[in-house]
């Protein structure tokens, strides 16, 4: 760097520091909060707030979550529901992106026009739950997986990269007498661990942290996953009763639900900001490709 | 290999577009689709004739608009500031920080907010300092707004930061060498040399988020809202799943949602139109 800074730019770069220190405690100051509570005894938190003396916690608030059977069967399901959705969606777009992303398709254009149209005109809500409904999917598990399954992003990010794949490989591996499928498989696939990877990580989070669809479409509570749960004790203050045991007073009960919300959020939201800060990178990876369009 | 994602978008892309001509039906389940009668545009009539009409068409133009405004310039300076920092790690650092609430479900933030922002949450705790009268948040519908979109901020802007902060790293160090000997300064840098370098991603970004104007996310204003904020928190998406899903009034519900759809494909379309005009012919399309 030969940059000479002013005593103008200075300020500006003392300045910009104290914004972004700004900008960085008002996104994690929540965030601390929220796990300094939950680890509070409960009337010490309702009592007095904070405090950061050890002897001041307690883990009650995790020893509920931790067997309320609603939450870990929310857990569970989330799970499933989000490897599932995953699991699909990669198939459905890399499969999607590989023929489009071959010129020798005929009719591209029209299947190219026809998936883009979706991405700005759809028949709304309505419609779309009575066409789950007539298929009978109601209540079932492929309400949350399948319709959702086919998005337009992931079959031009898909294609994007299949795009950058030399197709010269294919080339010669056709002239060894290779099949399609055998190509696909063989040197297309293994060549595709990154876009697989970015789409399934995408869809992984998104559908685990998405409460829509099966608030819709699924009645049955041991159908919900983790986020509905979360809504029932975070927003509609159903804190399940079986969780704090009959004999408590009214006092002792709203106590006990305050830091019940507290381990609720961290116990569902740690998984994934762990993981997140190995996964950066992909995650970037994959804004960066869908800008490319 | 198109066959999967073909035959999936064909039923559950192209099934409900057709399924939305029940807008134009009295529809009755028994009858089906098919067999409902014709009734033209009168679903579209009762809506806009509608006395909700006004009031759920603002709420849903001013939650995004606003939010547009207030949001669209909070990641391309996020990202002008994070490119000021030299040091790789230090950057690096930041900006973990600044992505991680985009990994926090819609629930949980607003279930924080509900928390944070209650007579006797934290947030009111700190303003007892200077009066006594707690301030009800929640169910004001004068911050509803303000609610929803300085959450949205908080979630997202460092995530939607990436994109700037990535053109900004393909600047040539040189340029700003040159500059700087021919004594430019650090904000005369950034406006000459930073900004017109993602001004073409701020065009594609902010032409997408004005075509999505009327078509702002269900799913956390239907969390927000609560029985005495409903005056400004209703907007066209929650109030297309209460007529519908939650009435059965199928025909009436489509109509306003296809209703909202049209207005989204029209703004999409002008905007695209004046960037164009305004950014050298750099459109989407």
């Amino acid at each position: 760097m030969f940059i000479k800074h002013s005593r103008l730019d200075r300020f500006i770069l003392a300045l910009n520091s104290t914004f972004l220190i700004l900008a960085v405690l008002m996104v994690i100051l929540p965030l601390i909060y929220v796990v300094i509570a939950s680890l509070m005894d409960p009337s010490v938190l309702l009592s007095q707030g904070l405090s950061f003396k050890i002897s001041d916690w307690s883990l009650q608030g995790y020893q509920k979550i931790l067997s309320n059977p609603a939450m870990i069967r929310g857990f569970g399901n989330a799970v499933f529901y989000a490897s599932a959705f995953a699991i699909l969606t990669v198939l459905v777009s890399i499969c999607a992106g590989y023929a489009l992303s071959d010129d020798r398709l005929r009719g591209k254009g029209i299947f190219m026009t026809l998936f883009i149209i979706t991405m700005f005109f759809g028949g709304g809500l309505v419609p779309t739950y009575l066409l789950v409904k007539n298929l009978g999917l109601l209540n079932t598990v492929w309400a949350v997986i399948i319709p959702g399954a086919v998005n337009v992003w992931n079959i031009i990010l898909s294609r994007t990269f299949f795009k950058g794949v030399p197709n010269e490989l294919r080339e010669a591996a056709n002239v060894d007498g290779a099949s399609e499928a055998r190509i696909f498989l063989r040197i297309v696939l293994p060549l595709s661990k990154p876009i697989i990877f970015v789409l399934a990580l995408y869809a992984f989070v998104g559908q685990w942290n998405s409460y829509f669809d099966a608030m819709i479409y699924l009645d049955n509570p041991n159908l919900h996953p983790l986020q509905l749960v979360l809504r029932s004790i975070l927003i509609q203050n159903q804190v399940d009763p079986s969780m704090i045991s009959d004999q408590l007073a009214m006092a002792e009960m709203k106590k006990l639900s305050e830091i019940i919300k507290y381990a609720a959020i961290v116990v569902s939201s740690l998984p994934l900001l762990i993981m997140y800060p190995f996964f950066q990178k992909y995650f970037e990876k994959g804004v960066m490709v869908g800008s490319l369009k | 290999m198109l066959a999967p994602a073909l035959i999936l978008t064909l039923i559950f892309k192209y099934g409900p577009m057709y399924g939305a001509i029940i807008a134009f039906k009295d529809f009755s389940p028994i009858k089906g689709i098919m067999g409902s009668e014709w009734v033209g545009f009168y679903n579209f009539e009762k809506f806009l004739s509608s006395p909700n009409f006004t009031v759920i068409f603002m709420n849903t133009l001013k939650l995004s608009l606003f939010g547009l405004i207030l949001g669209f310039p909070v990641p391309i300076l996020l990202a002008l500031m994070l490119n000021q920092v030299r040091r790789a790690g230090v950057k690096k650092n930041i900006q973990l920080l600044l992505y991680a609430p985009n990994f926090i479900s819609v629930v949980v933030v607003v279930g924080m907010l509900f928390i944070f922002l209650s007579p006797t949450g934290p947030i009111n705790q700190l303003f007892n300092l200077f009066t006594d009268e707690p301030i009800m948040f929640m169910s004001r519908p004068e911050y509803f707004r303000w609610i929803y979109i300085l959450s949205d901020i908080w979630t997202g802007a460092g995530w939607a930061s990436i994109i700037y902060v990535a053109a900004l790293a393909n600047v040539d160090p040189e340029l700003h060498n040159a500059a700087n000997l021919d004594g430019a300064n650090l904000l005369q840098r950034i406006r000459h040399i930073d900004l017109p370098t993602i001004r073409p991603i701020m065009a594609i970004v902010f032409i997408l988020a004005a075509g999505g104007i009327m078509s702002i996310g269900f799913e956390k204003a239907y969390l927000l809202q609560t029985t005495t904020n409903l005056p400004a928190a209703e907007i066209i998406p929650t109030y297309v799943y209460k007529i519908g899903l939650q009435s059965g009034d199928y025909a009436y519900s489509s109509a306003v949602g296809l209703f909202n759809s049209v207005i989204n494909v029209i703004m999409l379309l002008t905007v695209n139109f004046i960037v164009k005009k305004l950014n050298e012919g750099e459109g989407l399309y």
